[in-house]
């Protein structure tokens, strides 16, 4: 297999997520097109790994993905913080600390 | 030969799934789309060796991932998204596509013909094997780490 395949392909997934960063306006779609983007950096890391004959690329592919679960658990909850106190889950919404 | 076709089917699914999430309106949908694109990457990780990330991926994002967005979606439900500004749409396509285009480039320029071997590589025995001695600090901090998550969100979360 060829290493150009898994990066050309995280390489479309990591910008399907920076479009969706950008667009999207809900914080639970932030939170989903960052997944992808995390996504794609673990089949980078595991290809690279599989190229440079190492095991590291899968540690710290799995160390990524437990990172993410984090991120993941403290963001929604932040989500439905906004969404009991404010009504809303768009973050053009939310400026309170706009200067 | 089988290989190829299976990494290539896997990657299209993936892509077009990775797609629907940030192009669908509705978020349940998009959470549906993003259950879809984390099972089709699985199939990839295999096929580069990596067995463990692949059931970990599968475990974590579908068990624990997807089910978490949905439940915020539940919670959250009322909240419609407006339409996504157009201006902010231009922007987004620049941006992705400005960076696609010259990464797709380097990486064709930088590894234009090179092969994985994941066969070479170990399996998930060396990879628990690297995790409880040479990556141990790491894996003890990304307990910690866990659990900060764990109580942080409940914290946040909790009605009081």
């Amino acid at each position: 297999m060829q290493l150009v395949q898994c990066l050309s392909l995280a390489a479309v997934l990591f910008c399907l997520g920076l479009y969706g960063v950008l667009v999207r306006r809900n914080v639970v779609m932030l939170l989903m097109a960052v997944e992808l983007m995390l996504n794609a950096v673990n089949l980078n890391l595991v290809a690279f790994g599989a190229f440079r004959d190492s095991i590291v690329g899968q540690v710290f592919a799995i160390f990524v993905i437990a990172i993410a679960a984090a991120e993941v658990a403290v963001g929604l909850a932040i989500v439905v913080l906004l969404h009991r106190q404010r009504s809303t889950v768009e973050f053009d919404e939310l400026d309170e600390l706009k200067g | 030969m089988v290989a190829e076709w299976a990494f290539l089917v896997c990657g299209v699914v993936a892509a077009v799934a990775a797609w629907r999430v940030v192009v669908v309106a509705d978020v349940a949908r998009a959470a549906a789309a993003l259950a879809v694109a984390m099972v089709a990457m699985a199939p990839l990780f295999v096929l580069l060796a990596a067995e463990l990330v692949a059931v970990v991926q599968v475990l974590v994002y579908l068990g624990a991932t997807v089910v978490l967005f949905l439940f915020a979606i539940m919670l959250t439900r009322g909240a419609r998204e407006r339409a996504a500004v157009p201006a902010r749409q231009g922007l987004g396509t620049v941006v992705a596509g400005g960076l696609l285009v010259p990464l797709l480039m380097a990486v064709r320029d930088a590894f234009g013909d090179a092969e994985v071997h994941p066969a070479r590589v170990g399996g998930t025995a060396e990879v628990g094997a690297s995790m409880l001695s040479g990556h141990v600090i790491a894996f003890e901090a990304m307990s910690m780490v866990l659990l900060a998550a764990l109580i942080g969100a409940i914290v946040l979360a909790r009605r009081d």
